[in-house]
């Protein structure tokens, strides 16, 4: 069936809305990424669902020309899994941040991935708390200093790649701000994946926490402190200088002037076992490149569409349901 | 499988006639008296008789045997005229063990039959139930007609050569006590031998050792000297029409799947398991063939935000809980105060505070629904009086909910959501329509979210709609475009409106109707009390006194004529299961001092205590 559909621009998918972060913020970048992949998907506007809860990141649906709600903090993976159960014809995108999504919504978060709703969380994780000007989040390291920490922080932080995996995400990714043409990479096989995709995006918050993800921005650097995943390849960075092999169940970095690529770790995202996966995930900076790419791909029927099944198969079986014929079932009586 | 005889049994024995009957059956909560109760209940439903229920269990699963901890009881009132009570004394009392009899003989009217398995009345069963002294050898049942039964011995002798273990045939007393009580009231065991032979129809032993125990009990009564006679209960003159028995919680699932067939609306339940509201996600979610979709989420939270998602989408969301569950999503119901989408809440009222006395009732939410959020936030509330009324109260509160795009709270109990009684089948195919429209695609004009119509509800424009994309949340926003604002003005504007949403929801509700006389003491209940309160006003007319009973069943807002009726009495009674919460919102909406019967004991009202406090006030 062929259909006519308007050709989008990226301008297509602003809205009338003034955008209200801070001049410099991480946020313009996911955003300008967002609406430039969206006219690429064939998918309309008005198909289009951005969910978010609270917090700097989650003022996104507001700047989307396209149906939205700002809801409440931490809980737009429930919103998003009641209206993708309902709705399976639109195409849904969670916008979170790290404080929404592994703080105060990391019940929601887990439960999304295991259910393998059929859409897309993007986390925005600046590792600050920002909206609310300054304290350290789930993923800020454990002795940072902020407004709410003056003697530094006792919380062990939490790894969202490590977390997507072991809540049993299908697909799990990994991007930052600035580097715009692999994030519109991820953005784009987020949205191709079914079932939950979920992507980390290294996103600066310059007010708050400025910096903290440079030695993965800065382009001087950027080559030797992060390792670009795809599926089949070698794990190869720094300009093809160095790899990573393995030694056992650790990841060891290798000079490939003395080792030979056939020897290096080979990733494979489709693997059934999130062990390899959640190895690349555990690898960080210093002490190693940290990935970027896709980590984990693989296929699991998604959640809505087993539900429609079994709504499916009830209705074969037994027959769509007619409600006299319910209430008229089993012991009656009639009173003359 | 066993052969079903049809054949009704009846008694030899003189039979007396009786008006009305009530039992209560009673053991422990692995002796199968849920089971019995709901047996004898559909049994004399389909006698004909009117009937109301009240099963009263432990909150433990399986709290130790043979205490008074672990006792779980079911009283059931049968009648030939309409009742709407479970019965305040009772005319028979079955009990399994010592501990049930001690924790019940108070209920027993004087005169009154007690049925005992005397094979537990053991030292050790004595013990379990804390007793030093043999019950049957003190005054305690001298007042009574007691009649001691071998149920354990008998139910053995009457299963053997079935070959179920003497643990498993000891399952089956509970079939014996039926099988005796069936005859003392002279009940049709047919249904129930059809129910043991469905239930059990893949362990065709126990569905042999059940039919056996059964018809033991039944033969007991009629072959013993221990009985003279059985008594009748006849049919009570009910409406026309075919009945079938309800529970409350059931008929609530079956009124949202009405109201979505209704409405042309998908049904999206959004539930997190908790007593006594999980029986209607198990409801619900057994009729898929129905389309209905039940999804049970991670936590109460995540329960009410999958339903604004689900409403948004335009489907209808519904949410299921009780009073520690309704705390959690007080955050969610204020976001759909502000989205002004249409979702139900329902809350299945039980004992608090925290997690309070789970499987016991009280209408002690009715405050924290109507006020438990952050800033202004009002939504309508809507209260079912009995267990058939959920039915409607249900389809009540979508029709609203739909008309006005509010959330809206509907109000259940443990009393009336576990009570069963006879329901008059509706015919869906001549109910009314609930007409539900969402606005179509547009161009140009820039599309208005917040563009209200004359009851001030906005569009419910859903996604998929070209034209209409907005985004929503929970930021204060600009009457009309929606748009994000903090203007003082318009937040005042907004906080009014809303306000004045949920007020126009009185012009479309029914006015509140006086049963009784027009002066002199108005009795004003809500919910689960009403049969309660409307048998004790009965009688207390019928002895001569100036009573009026109003029963409210939308608590915000009132009815448009309540203030008028309010000043036309001298006196306001307010019986309630909380220390005053209705009252507390007549008093300060009324020019009114109203008094409170307040009781909060887990358990509901007598229709005694309600007439000596109405004889009391004069
Ligand atoms: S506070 Fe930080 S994260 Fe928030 S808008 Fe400003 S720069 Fe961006």
């Amino acid at each position: 069936m062929a259909t006519d559909l308007p050709v989008l621009k990226a301008t297509d998918f602003a809205s009338d809305q003034d955008i209200r972060w801070c001049p410099g913020c991480g946020d313009y970048s996911i955003l300008a990424q967002m609406k430039k992949i969206l006219p690429t998907l064939g998918v309309p506007r008005e198909q289009t669902v951005f969910i978010s809860g609270i917090g700097c990141s989650s003022r996104f649906p507001y700047y989307m020309n396209t149906y939205g709600i700002h809801s409440i903090h931490g809980r737009a993976p429930a919103f998003a899994t009641g209206l993708k159960c309902t709705r399976p014809d639109l195409s849904v995108w969670v916008i979170t941040g790290d404080g929404d999504s592994l703080s105060i919504g990391g019940n929601h978060f887990l439960h999304l991935m295991r259910r393998n709703v059929d859409l897309n969380i993007i986390l925005f994780n600046n590792s600050i708390y920002g909206l609310t000007k300054g304290q350290y989040s789930p993923t800020s390291p454990m002795g940072k200093i902020t407004k709410s920490t003056p003697m530094g922080s006792l919380d062990f932080p939490l790894n969202p790649i490590s977390v997507a995996l072991a809540a049993e995400a299908t697909f799990v990714a990994r991007s930052v701000d600035s580097n715009i043409q692999h994030l519109g990479e991820m953005l784009t096989r987020a949205a191709a994946h079914k079932g939950t995709s979920f992507v980390e995006v290294y996103q600066n918050c310059n007010v708050f926490n400025d910096g903290v993800w440079d030695y993965a921005k800065e382009k001087a650097v950027r080559g030797q402190n992060t390792i670009e995943l795809e599926h089949g390849k070698p794990l190869v960075f720094d300009d093809g200088k160095q790899g990573v092999r393995l030694i056992g169940f650790q990841p060891e970095i290798v000079s490939l002037d003395k080792t030979a690529t056939d020897d290096l770790l080979f990733h494979d995202e489709k693997a059934e076992s999130p062990a390899l996966a959640y190895l690349l995930s555990r690898m960080r900076y210093p002490a190693f490149p940290e990935p970027i790419g896709v980590f984990r791909c693989v296929e699991r029927e998604s959640y809505e569409t087993q539900m429609a099944d079994q709504i499916d198969l009830a209705q074969k079986k037994k027959g769509i349901g007619d409600l006299n014929s319910l209430f008229n079932s089993g012991d009656t009586w009639t009173v003359v | 499988m066993t052969e079903t005889s049809s054949e009704f049994l009846t008694s030899h024995k003189p039979q007396q006639q009786l008006a009305g009957v009530t039992v209560r059956l009673v053991g422990d909560s692995g002796d199968g008296m849920q089971l019995l109760g709901s047996q004898l209940t559909s049994v004399s439903a389909l006698a004909g008789n009117d009937v109301a229920t009240f099963p009263d269990f432990p909150a433990e699963i399986r709290a130790p045997r043979g205490t008074r901890a672990g006792v779980s009881g079911y009283q059931v009132h049968f009648a030939s005229e309409e009742i709407f009570t479970p019965g305040d004394g009772l005319d028979v009392l079955v009990a399994m063990n010592p501990a049930a009899l001690v924790t019940n003989i108070s209920d027993l009217k004087p005169a009154g039959i007690v049925i005992l398995n005397s094979d537990s009345f053991e030292a050790k069963d004595l013990k379990l139930a804390k007793l030093e002294k043999d019950p049957r050898q003190t005054d305690l049942l001298k007042n009574f007609r007691v009649i001691e039964v071998q149920m354990t011995t008998l139910t053995r002798k009457a299963v053997e050569g079935t070959g179920l273990s003497v643990k498993e045939a000891d399952q089956c007393k509970n079939f014996f006590a039926m099988g005796l009580v069936f005859w003392l009231y002279g009940r049709d065991v047919n249904p129930t031998l059809r129910f043991i032979d469905s239930k059990f129809k893949n362990k065709p032993d126990v569905q042999a050792a059940n039919r056996a125990a059964l018809m033991s009990g039944w033969n007991f009564g009629e072959t013993t000297e221990h009985f003279a006679s059985t008594f009748q209960v006849p049919a009570a003159k009910l409406k026309p029409g075919t009945y079938r028995n309800i529970m409350g919680n059931q008929a609530l699932a079956w009124g949202l799947m009405t109201a979505a067939q209704l409405s042309g609306k998908t049904l999206f339940l959004g539930s997190y398991p908790i007593t006594p509201a999980s029986d209607i996600l198990h409801e619900l979610s057994k009729y898929k063939n129905f389309g209905v979709k039940t999804f049970q989420a991670e936590d109460e939270i995540a329960a009410i935000c999958s339903i604004i998602g689900a409403s948004f989408g335009g489907s209808m969301g519904v949410t299921t809980s009780s009073g520690p569950g309704i705390a959690l999503k007080g955050e969610g119901m204020g976001l759909a105060v502000m989205l002004e989408l249409p979702l139900i809440v329902v809350d299945v009222q039980r004992g608090g505070p925290s997690t309070g006395l789970p499987t016991k009732t009280e209408q002690s939410d009715l405050l924290m629904v109507m006020f438990g959020r952050n800033g202004e936030s009002p939504l309508p509330i809507i209260a079912a009086r009995s267990p058939a009324d959920c039915f409607d109260a249900a389809i009540e509160a979508w029709r609203i909910s739909t008309q006005f795009m509010t959330p809206v709270v509907l109000l259940s109990d443990g009393y009336i959501a576990n009570g069963a009684e006879p329901w008059l089948i509706p015919d869906v195919s001549i109910m009314d329509p609930i007409n539900v429209a969402h606005p179509t695609a547009q161009n140009g004009s820039p599309f208005l979210p917040y563009q209200r119509d004359e009851n001030l509800a906005r569009p419910w424009a859903i996604p998929g709609t070209p034209g209409l994309m907005h985004r929503i949340g929970g930021l204060e926003k600009e009457d009309g475009t929606g748009n994000v604002s903090y203007d003082p003005v318009n937040h005042q504007h907004m906080v009014n409106t809303r306000a004045k949403k949920v007020a126009n929801v009185a012009n479309v509700i029914a006015l509140a109707e006086v049963k009784g006389s027009d002066s002199g003491l108005l009795v004003l209940s809500w919910g689960g009390t009403y049969g309660a309160c409307h048998t004790a006003c009965e009688r207390a007319i019928a002895s001569g006194k100036s009573v009026g009973h109003v029963h409210l069943r939308w608590l915000n807002p009132f009815p448009k004529n309540l203030k008028d009726i309010i000043a036309q009495f001298d006196r306001v009674l307010i019986p309630e299961w909380n220390s005053g919460q209705l009252r507390m919102l007549i008093n300060s909406q009324f020019d009114v001092k109203a008094t409170g019967l307040n009781k909060v004991q887990g358990k509901p009202f007598s229709v005694t205590e309600i007439f000596d406090e109405i004889e009391r006030m004069g």
